[in-house]
């Protein structure tokens, strides 16, 4: 029984880091860089929406729509002034970049809300945590995994059938090529970032509704743990993305368990040093052919 | 051909040149009484900056790899760095050959730290490895922290569960306690240990970009393929760089760490990496004239900007984001370019 | 350019500075305060005292810092009006880390101080406690807890309880009141304060026959999700868990043991003091937590009043224990330099070297008829080890506030 509640718990956290990597794969996939200040979006929608929530007294949709306005807005600037100049540049560069863009979210951050500990409100507080016997399962579990389902079917719909989506997954493939074909690649990969940080704003939500700490540095760790989770899962892959999420949380979940509450982490991330020895492209991810 | 040699001769002796003018001038300077604390606290630390900056170099730079945990080799340098220096506290009294024989083992340790972690992960490409490495660091941080060490007269004690769970002798002493860290270190970095270590490092690193070898690892860089194609075994070449690299962050990590009274695993993060990779890139990739510069101007820079204090960051972020686009966007480089081009122009005009 | 934006922003910067000063002290000139030793007057004592404090000011752990600093900066006004002896204090900021806390400390020596409130946090504290060792610099940390703080340095003291006393204080405490026979512990063991806590409570509670049914640990990467943790304590029928943590951390346990359905009594330590004025936190989720801290903000008592209504005007925040802390720290110095000056007839501290001052600054701390009183404690002395004495208070939380146990 404990076992099983736990790989629920398991699941609760790996959904919550499955919605912060497809955010992630999403940029990855298309723009094909690392875009590390999507943990600080995160974070920045979070404020977003506590503030609208708990200061101007918005109901929980109008703060959940301001939140992701605002990061979309966020998003497109940010991409506008640090990432298109850099359209050609080295990968290293632009990722370089992406770290200068976080620092200067989170120092943005801590000037303007302080590193006051904030506690975000259950704003999925609607949907009541479910018990089958001994087992609960949260509320915001049930929603998160909801969503993560929508999204992930979403994104795989929109960028299969919608024309735009399939201009995306053009760029993605062959940036030269689309621009030939008439597709402006400028636009494609704005609209990309639009759509990932808008994804990080929900994701912020649902983070916070199960975890409800919110200080400046709050998208970092769940950064760098989205990130290995979407590499698991093998970068660029939709469905990896959520994949490589669930089981990076039930990893993290079991590990403390079963084996130690203080080497959970180096547990995590030895299994992926592992998973990616042997297929060195993460579970889903595409094998790179080698062009001379 | 012989003029190739010649330029690559010269910048090697360009950059022991910059190291020994400045250990030069900052020598005169706090011999003369004129350099103030907050500058001789930052002696140190840069030195040990400036040595990372050149081995993370080696990897990004040379052999063309992304690493984002070498904060990691330079925490288990540091770490058995320190633990060898206690050790042997009654048995070396010299302070100097003490502090020879503690980075001397560091280096090693973390060339084996290097190896361990080189082999499998160097079958992997790009953003694949750069993750590796970064969970890599995050293992040694996570294993450090649970870590507690202690030193008595039978010699090491070493347990995962708490200080007493080493069953030291009363006049044992524990150096490494968990989250603690290590505490209670003899300071005996210096300056000068400092600039010796740095030269030692670029000594390295200049001879071996300048051999077969360095050229084998930079052609690999270069075009992977066609390395391979040629009969270059690119595992190995490869390895040779990564474990160079991690033997000098290392010792960069045992200097830095007897340079201070405490050290914690915290310390060594993956912010850490990130900071001696931006030292890197902004020095400018492969450049390791750059990454000297870089270095030292970046880790005294914010300590310049302490009347900012809640801005320096934000500047820092800001001047750093500024940096990238305007020295990687083609525009701007274009226009630097040209300008540049006006005077290259002229000079091979005087040449001719 | 860059150098003229530096200059016309410090500029700008210093004018804010003074501007806030007066400001603040037009409206601080109408309250009197209250020097701690009240019956020592301080006419024997002149001149001007430089203080230098250090600690995360940015960063993620600002939050401490600054308590502090805003602490020190209220004491530092109070003494001022008081006319006699001036401080001025120069703060610096260590990002809460070590490297950084050793070069605050050396633009403090550039910038002349004569003593040093800090280091805030622990791991650098050590760091700038043997620095400070070899230089003869006195240093008073606020809120430091580890022994290692102190340990072979005669010059570092500090103000808040060493961890091993809050550990074996919280074990007596239990015990005493027998406020539970079955005990889980969850601490943070990538955080020296917490393990410190943590290990001292585990000794002394095996001496006092307490049993305890279940240890889990987090890290300051792991500390989002604590299902694991609840889980074991509520599977090991645990009736009281134990929590040596932040208040951060200890916010989530709460909520996700309340989740579990889960509700044993919560006791906690120093750390814990805060958790009310954590913004959109439910309150409801902490009634009946228990913790021991020095400090209350709801005290009744006239000092304590009289600080939380200034800092609140001030700072618009509720003190916490930390704030208190740095207040309690500038009246410890202003009291030492007063026995100190009362001693000798008159004292001018304008000036002495500070190697000078740790050695009087020593002789009285460790002085048995020497003692100060502050908001964090009454009548407190120190050790020769350069721990302190006092009374912890234990309190409980009762329908969303404080209340005296």
């Amino acid at each position: 029984m404990a076992f099983i509640q736990n790989l629920i718990n398991g699941i609760g956290l790996g959904s919550v880091y499955a919605i912060i990597a497809l955010g992630y794969t999403m940029v990855y996939g298309i723009a094909k860089m690392l875009n590390f200040a999507h943990g600080d979006i995160i974070m920045i929608g979070g404020y977003v929406a506590f503030c609208t929530y708990t200061y101007l007294g918005w109901p929980v949709v109008a703060a959940i729509v301001a939140s992701i306005i605002i990061c979309t807005l966020l998003g497109i600037t940010v991409e506008f002034l640090a990432y298109k100049p850099l359209r050609g540049a080295t990968s290293l560069a632009v990722l370089i970049t992406a770290i200068g863009v976080s620092y200067f979210l989170q120092n943005i951050a801590l000037i303007i809300w302080t590193s006051n500990t904030k506690s975000f409100p259950n704003m999925v507080s609607f949907m009541p945590s479910v018990s089958i016997g001994d087992i609960t399962i949260s509320g915001t579990t049930i929603i998160t995994i909801f969503a993560c389902i929508l999204i992930m079917v979403g994104l795989t719909t929109f960028t299969s059938k919608t024309k735009l989506g399939k201009a995306m997954r053009a760029v993605s493939e062959d940036r030269g090529a689309a621009e030939l074909m008439g597709i402006n690649v400028n636009v494609t990969i704005s609209l990309t970032f639009a759509i990932g940080s808008g994804l990080a704003a929900i994701a912020a939500i649902l983070f916070l509704s199960a975890y409800p700490t919110l200080i400046p540095t709050t998208g970092s760790m769940p950064g760098i743990k989205a990130f290995t989770a979407a590499v698991f899962g093998g970068i660029g892959s939709i469905p990896g993305a959520l994949i490589g999420g669930i089981l990076l949380g039930v990893i993290e979940i079991l590990a403390k368990a079963y084996i130690s509450t203080q080497l959970s982490d180096a547990i995590v991330f030895a299994v992926l040093i592992i998973v990616l020895i042997f297929k060195p492209t993460g579970l889903l991810g595409k094998k790179i052919r080698e062009k001379v | 051909m012989k003029k190739m040699i010649n330029k690559s001769t010269v910048t090697s002796f360009i950059n022991y040149g910059i190291v020994i003018a400045l250990f030069a001038v900052f020598q005169t300077l706090s011999a003369t009484g004129n350099l103030s604390r907050q500058l001789t606290g930052l002696l140190i630390p840069i030195c040990a900056y400036v040595i990372m900056a050149l081995a993370l170099n080696l990897v990004v730079g040379i052999s063309g790899e992304l690493s984002l945990g070498h904060a990691g080799f330079m925490s288990v340098g540091a770490f058995s760095g320190v633990i060898t220096a206690a050790a042997l506290q009654n048995s070396v009294t010299n302070d100097v050959a003490r502090f020879v024989i503690a980075v001397v083992v560091a280096a090693l340790i973390a060339a084996i730290a290097g190896l361990i972690i080189g082999i499998p992960v160097l079958r992997l490409r790009g953003d694949y490895l750069a993750i590796v490495t970064l969970a890599f660091g995050e293992i040694i941080k996570n294993v450090l922290t649970c870590l507690y060490i202690g030193v008595d007269s039978k010699g090491l004690h070493i347990s995962a569960v708490s200080e007493e769970a080493l069953g030291l002798e009363a006049t044992g002493k524990a150096i490494v306690k968990g989250p603690m860290g290590a505490v209670g270190i003899m300071k005996i970095s210096t300056f000068i240990s400092g600039i010796i270590l740095v030269l030692i490092a670029l000594f390295v690193i200049q001879n071996l970009i300048n051999s077969r070898t360095g050229r084998a690892i930079k052609a690999i860089r270069d075009n992977r393929i066609a390395a391979e194609a040629c009969g270059l075994n690119v595992v190995k070449y490869k390895l040779i760089a990564f474990v160079t690299s991690a033997a000098i962050a290392g010792s960069a990590g045992a200097l830095y760490a007897m340079n201070y009274s405490s050290i914690t695993p915290k310390k060594f993060d993956f912010n850490t990496s990130i900071l001696v990779l931006v030292f890197v890139v902004l020095g400018g990739i492969g450049n390791l004239t750059g990454s000297i510069i870089a270095a030292i101007v970046l880790v005294a820079l914010p300590e310049l900007l302490r009347e900012f204090s809640d801005y320096r960051m934000l500047v820092y972020a800001v001047v750093l984001i500024l940096v990238m686009i305007i020295s990687n966007n083609q525009k701007t480089r274009a226009f630097i370019g040209k300008i540049f081009g006006v005077f290259k122009k002229k000079k091979e005009g005087e040449d001719n | 350019m860059k150098k003229l934006m530096a200059i016309g922003l410090s500029a700008a910067m210093c004018v804010s500075m003074f501007a806030g000063c007066s400001n603040s002290s037009d409206s601080n000139a109408t309250t009197t305060a209250k020097s701690g030793n009240e019956g020592s007057t301080s006419t024997a004592l002149t001149g001007t005292f430089n203080l230098g404090l250090i600690g995360p000011l940015t960063g993620g752990a600002a939050l401490y810092g600054n308590a502090v600093k805003n602490g020190a900066e209220i004491a530092v006004e109070e003494i001022n009006a008081l006319g006699g002896v001036q401080f001025k204090l120069f703060a610096e900021d260590d990002e809460h880390d070590a490297e950084k806390s050793v070069n605050a400390y050396n633009t403090l020596i550039d910038q002349k101080v004569q003593a040093i409130n800090g280091t805030v946090t622990t791991n650098p504290c050590v760091a700038v406690a043997a620095e400070a060792y070899s230089d003869r610099m006195f240093m008073l940390t606020p809120s430091a807890s580890s022994t290692d703080v102190t340990a072979n340095n005669d010059n570092v003291f500090q103000l808040c309880f060493s961890d091993p006393n809050q550990g074996t204080a919280s074990a007596q405490y239990i015990s005493d009141n027998k406020l539970g026979t079955k005990i889980a512990i969850i601490y943070n063991n990538s955080d020296a304060y917490s393990t410190g806590i943590y290990t001292t409570f585990k000794n002394k509670a095996a001496e006092l026959n307490l049993e305890i049914v279940s240890t889990t640990t987090f890290t300051e990467d792991t500390q989002n999700d604590f299902s694991v943790q609840v889980a074991d304590a509520q599977a090991a029928g645990a009736d009281l868990v134990f929590l040596p943590i932040y208040y951060t951390p200890a916010s989530l346990i709460l909520k996700q043991a309340k989740d579990a359905g889960y509700a044993p009594t919560f006791f906690g330590v120093d750390g814990m003091d805060g958790i009310l004025d954590i913004e959109g936190f439910d309150k409801s989720l902490a009634e009946g937590l228990i913790l021991l801290t020095p400090f209350s903000a709801d005290a009744t008592d006239e000092r304590t009043v009289s600080f939380v209504t200034k800092y609140k005007e001030k700072y618009g925040d509720t003190p916490s224990q930390f704030a208190a802390d740095g207040y309690d720290v500038v009246y410890a110095y202003y009291d030492a330099l007063t026995f100190y000056a009362n001693k000798k007839g008159s004292y001018d501290v304008t000036g002495v070297s500070y190697s000078d001052l740790c050695e009087i600054f020593i002789s009285v701390f460790t002085d048995s008829s020497f003692s100060s009183n502050g908001i964090t404690g009454n009548g407190m002395t120190w050790s020769t080890e350069g721990e302190v004495t006092k009374a912890p208070k234990a309190m409980v939380i009762k329908n969303g506030a404080y209340a005296g146990l």
